[in-house]
C-alpha cells in the first residue's frame, strides 16, 4: 500500500474542535488533512463518496478492555482494533487488566508494539495505578508515562484505602496525567448484581444500590479537590455522582467524566429476562439515572462518551446471572445507539461528535478530535440514517456479548480513516492491517 | 395465560391460578383412593434437575410425577458434572437431546430456570430459583388457605421474615394478590427488599402492626447464616421482635391460621408452643405440594405432544 490520497466527497462536515457544521468535502494526503472546503478537485485521489454522511474526526474511545496479553479467547489488540475502527473509532484507551497487569514499563511497550503491527487503531494503554491492581503499592507512575501510558486505573479494582487513592492522585501531579476511578464502593456493593430497586427485588437478585457509586465518586471528588490532581471518572451511571460531579466543577475541582451508550440509553429493566448480555459493571440504573445521565452529558457535567467495550466469551455468560462477568462489547453499537440523542434533540450532530472524539482526545491529551488542516488524518465518516441488524458473530470482536445482539440499529460508521489510511469501509470491511 | 413453562406466579393470571388449584383438588382425591396412580402420564419423562439440594420439595415433585405413571429420573446435579466454571446451559442442552416431557429446576442463583427454558424446548418448571420464586409452594400455600378459610378473596394475609432472601415471600405476593387478598410483610428492615411496595404489597417494620387483624400469618424460614451478626444481631434477638407466639398472635383475627414453608426452626420463626397449634395446617401444606405439583405436571406435560393435549385424569387404576 502507497502512502494514500483520499477525497472524502461530498458529506457534512462536522468538526467540533472548529465549531464547523457545513457541507463540503476533505483532502487527505500524506496523512494528514490538507484541504476542508466546498471546491476542492483532487480526481487524481481515491474518492469516498459521502453524501448523505457525516464527515467527523475519527472517534477516541477512553475506556476499552482489549484483553491482551492473557486472554485473547475474549479479544486481542488485533481484534479489538479492528472492532474499533469498524464502529468509527480511530482511537482506543486499554485497561490495565490485562494478564499479567499492565502495571510496569515493559507490559506497556508491549501493548503499543503489539499494536503498531496488528491493530488499525491508535491504541493508548492507561497503566495500572496499583501494583497487580491490589489497591495498596503506587506504580511508577513517570517511567509508564514515559513508555507511553496515558492515564492511571485500577478500573473494576476500585481503590477502596482513600488514604492510598489520597497518595495516586497527589503523585499524578507529577506526570500531568488524569487518574481514573472506577466508583463502586465494594463493601457497598456487597456482591450485588442489579441495580437495587423495583428490579432487583423482582428478579431475586442481590442488589446493588446506587449509593455504592455515588459514596467512592464524593470520596474522590474531595480527593480531587484536596490534592489539585485531574480526576477522572468513569462510567458514571447514577442521578447521585451527576450531581456530585456537577458540584465538584461549579466548586472549581479539576475532573471529567464519562459514560457509557447502554447508561445512557438502557435500564435495569433490560434484565427482566436475566439477561446476561445486559450485565454491567455499573449495573444498567432506572430510569431516571437514565435521565440524569444524559442531562449531565448535555449540559457538560459529563465530557465525553465511552464504551466500556468488555468482551467475555459465550461460555462466560452463559453462567448463573450471579457467576457471570460483568460487560459488554460496545465499538460496533455504539454510533447507532448514542445517535438516540440527536434523534431526540438533545444533542445536536456536532455535539455529539465533540463527546465523541474532541472531549476524549483532550482528556487523554492525544491528538485528534478536529479536522483543521494539518491535523493527523483520523476521521469517521457515518451515515445518521442506515439501518442494520446487528449481529455480533459478524462483527469483528472475537465476543458476541452484547444486549442489542439481534436488534435493528439506524446509524452505522461507513468508513475509518486513521493516521490517513482509510482501514474501514462498510462494504469491503476492514482493510488494514 | 398458562403459557409452556412454569417460571413463576408473576407470569400466571388468575384464571391459571384457579384452574392450577382445581386441578389440584382432583390430584387431592387421587391422593386418598387405595391405589394412588393413575396412567394419565404414562410413557412419559419427568427429569428433577436439583442443583441445590431439597429432600423435600424434590421427593414432593417424584411422588407427584409417578402417581401420574410418569417416569421420573432425579438429576444428581449437585453431584455430578454441574460444579463451577460448567455452563448451565450446557447440560441443559445435553437435557434436550433425551426428549423429555417436563424439566423441574431448583437452583440456588435467580433466573436459571429461566436461562435453561430458553433454550429447551421441554416445559420446565421452576422448584425454587435464589430468591426469586417458588411458584408451587404459593399455590399449594393457596390451596391450603382457601381450604382452611374457604375462600381467599378479600382475606389478608401478613408474611413475616427474611423477605429479602425468600423465593415463598414473593411468590406467594403474587399468588394472594392476583386471588384477592390483600398482603403485608414485615421484618427487619434490612430483610425487606428495596421498592417491595411496587410488588402491591405493605411493608412493616413492626411485627404488631403487620399482624394486626390479619388472616393469615405466615413465618419465613430464616437461615442460621443470617442470623449471626451480618444481618442480625442474634437468633434470641430476631425470635423476640419477629418470632410468632401465641402473644403475638393476639393482634391477628381469632381464627388466625399460621403457616409456614418448612422446615420450622423451633423457637425461632415460631414460639414452641406455637408449632403445636394446629398442626393440621402445616401437615396438610405438604399433602397439598404433592397435589398441586401434579396439576402443574398434569398441566404443562400433558401438552408436549401435537395434537390434542388433554390427557384423561380417569378415575385411575382403582376400577
Ligand atoms: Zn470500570
Amino acid at each position: 500500500m502507497s502512502q494514500q490520497r483520499i477525497w472524502i466527497r461530498g458529506g457534512r462536515i462536522l468538526d467540533p474542535a472548529a465549531e464547523r457544521d457545513e457541507p463540503g468535502d476533505v483532502l487527505i494526503e500524506g496523512g494528514v488533512i490538507v484541504a476542508v472546503g466546498t471546491k476542492l478537485d483532487a480526481s487524481d485521489a481515491e474518492v469516498i463518496d459521502a453524501k448523505g454522511a457525516w464527515i467527523a474526526p475519527g472517534f477516541v474511545d477512553l475506556h476499552t478492555h482489549l484483553r491482551e496479553p492473557g486472554q485473547e479467547y475474549k479479544e486481542d489488540i488485533a481484534s479489538g482494533g479492528r472492532s474499533a475502527v469498524a464502529g468509527g473509532f480511530a482511537a482506543v484507551a486499554c485497561m490495565a487488566n490485562t494478564h499479567p497487569v499492565n502495571d510496569d514499563p515493559a507490559m506497556t511497550d508491549y501493548i503499543i508494539d503489539r499494536a503498531k503491527q496488528d491493530s488499525p487503531a491508535r491504541v493508548y494503554p492507561i497503566a495500572a495505578a496499583t501494583r497487580g491492581l491490589e489497591g495498596t503499592e503506587m506504580t511508577e507512575m513517570s517511567a509508564l508515562v514515559d513508555a507511553g501510558a496515558v492515564a492511571f486505573s485500577d478500573d473494576g479494582k476500585t481503590i477502596m484505602d482513600g488514604g492510598v487513592m489520597r497518595r495516586i492522585l497527589e503523585y499524578s501531579r507529577t506526570v500531568g496525567k488524569p487518574v481514573i476511578t472506577h466508583g463502586e464502593d465494594r463493601h457497598l456493593v456487597a456482591g450485588g448484581v442489579v441495580n437495587e430497586g423495583p428490579v432487583s427485588t423482582k428478579l431475586g437478585l442481590p442488589g446493588n444500590p446506587a449509593v455504592a457509586e455515588v459514596v467512592l465518586i464524593t470520596r474522590d471528588l474531595m480527593l480531587a479537590e484536596l490534592t489539585g490532581a485531574h480526576l477522572h471518572v468513569a462510567h458514571v451511571s447514577t442521578k447521585g455522582a451527576v450531581a456530585a460531579i456537577r458540584q465538584a466543577r461549579e466548586r472549581g475541582v479539576h475532573v471529567t467524566a464519562e459514560v457509557t451508550p447502554h447508561h445512557l440509553t438502557l435500564t435495569d429493566e433490560a434484565l427482566l429476562g436475566y439477561d446476561t448480555n445486559a450485565k454491567v459493571a455499573p449495573p444498567l440504573r432506572s430510569a431516571a439515572d437514565v435521565r440524569a445521565c444524559r442531562e449531565g452529558l448535555v449540559d457538560g457535567t459529563i465530557d465525553a462518551i465511552a464504551t466500556d467495550h468488555a468482551p467475555h466469551a459465550v461460555h462466560e455468560k452463559d453462567l448463573e446471572f450471579t457467576e457471570a462477568p460483568p460487560g459488554l462489547i460496545g465499538f460496533e453499537t455504539a454510533f447507532p445507539v448514542v445517535l438516540d440523542l440527536v434523534r431526540s434533540g438533545e444533542l445536536s450532530p456536532l455535539e455529539l461528535m465533540r463527546r465523541l472524539s474532541t472531549n476524549p482526545a483532550k482528556i487523554l491529551d492525544r491528538p485528534g478530535g478536529s479536522l483543521a488542516i494539518g491535523a493527523a488524518a483520523n476521521v469517521a465518516i457515518l451515515d445518521p440514517d442506515r439501518s442494520w441488524t446487528y449481529d455480533p458473530a459478524k462483527g469483528y470482536s472475537k465476543s458476541r456479548n452484547s444486549p442489542w445482539a439481534g436488534h435493528t440499529l439506524t446509524g452505522r460508521a461507513i468508513a475509518t480513516i486513521v493516521g490517513g489510511w482509510l482501514v474501514y469501509d462498510v462494504e469491503r470491511g476492514v482493510l488494514y492491517p | 395465560m398458562i403459557g409452556r413453562d412454569l417460571l413463576g406466579i408473576e407470569d400466571l393470571d388468575r384464571a391459571d391460578i384457579e384452574r392450577i388449584l382445581e386441578t389440584a383438588e382432583h390430584m387431592r382425591e387421587i391422593g386418598r383412593r387405595v391405589i394412588k396412580k393413575v396412567p394419565t402420564l404414562r410413557g412419559r419423562t419427568i427429569v428433577n434437575l436439583f442443583f441445590e439440594s431439597s429432600t423435600r420439595t424434590k421427593s414432593s415433585f417424584e411422588i407427584a410425577g409417578k402417581r401420574l405413571s410418569a417416569d421420573v429420573i432425579n438429576f444428581a446435579a449437585a453431584a455430578s458434572s454441574l460444579k463451577k466454571a460448567e455452563s448451565i446451559l450446557d447440560t441443559a442442552r445435553n437435557l434436550e437431546a433425551m426428549d423429555l416431557d417436563a424439566v423441574v429446576v431448583r437452583h440456588a442463583v435467580a433466573g436459571v430456570p429461566k436461562q435453561i427454558a430458553d433454550v429447551l424446548s421441554a416445559p420446565v418448571i421452576n422448584a425454587g430459583d435464589g430468591a426469586h420464586e417458588h411458584p408451587t409452594q404459593a399455590l399449594l400455600d393457596l390451596l391450603t388457605v382457601r381450604r382452611e378459610k374457604g375462600r381467599i378473596d378479600g382475606l389478608t394475609i401478613a408474611i413475616v421474615g427474611d423477605i429479602l432472601h425468600s423465593r415463598v415471600a414473593r411468590s406467594n405476593i403474587y399468588a394472594f394478590r392476583k386471588m384477592g387478598a390483600e398482603v403485608r410483610v414485615a421484618g427487619p428492615p434490612q430483610m425487606i427488599p428495596a421498592a417491595i411496595e411496587t410488588l402491591g404489597v405493605k411493608a412493616f417494620t413492626s411485627l404488631r402492626e403487620a399482624i394486626d387483624g390479619v388472616d393469615v400469618v405466615m413465618a419465613l424460614r430464616i437461615q442460621n447464616e443470617r442470623l449471626t451478626g451480618t444481618y442480625l444481631p442474634s437468633v434470641r434477638e430476631y425470635s423476640a421482635t419477629y418470632g410468632i407466639d401465641r402473644e403475638k398472635l393476639k393482634f391477628a383475627k381469632d381464627d388466625a391460621i399460621v403457616m409456614h414453608p418448612g422446615p420450622v426452626n423451633r423457637g425461632v420463626e415460631l414460639s414452641h408452643d406455637l408449632t403445636d397449634h394446629r398442626p393440621g395446617v402445616i401437615l396438610d401444606q405438604v399433602r397439598n405440594g404433592v397435589a398441586v405439583r401434579m396439576a402443574v405436571l398434569y398441566l404443562l406435560s400433558g401438552r408436549r405432544q401435537e395434537g390434542d393435549p388433554r390427557v384423561d385424569l380417569g378415575s385411575g387404576e382403582e376400577k
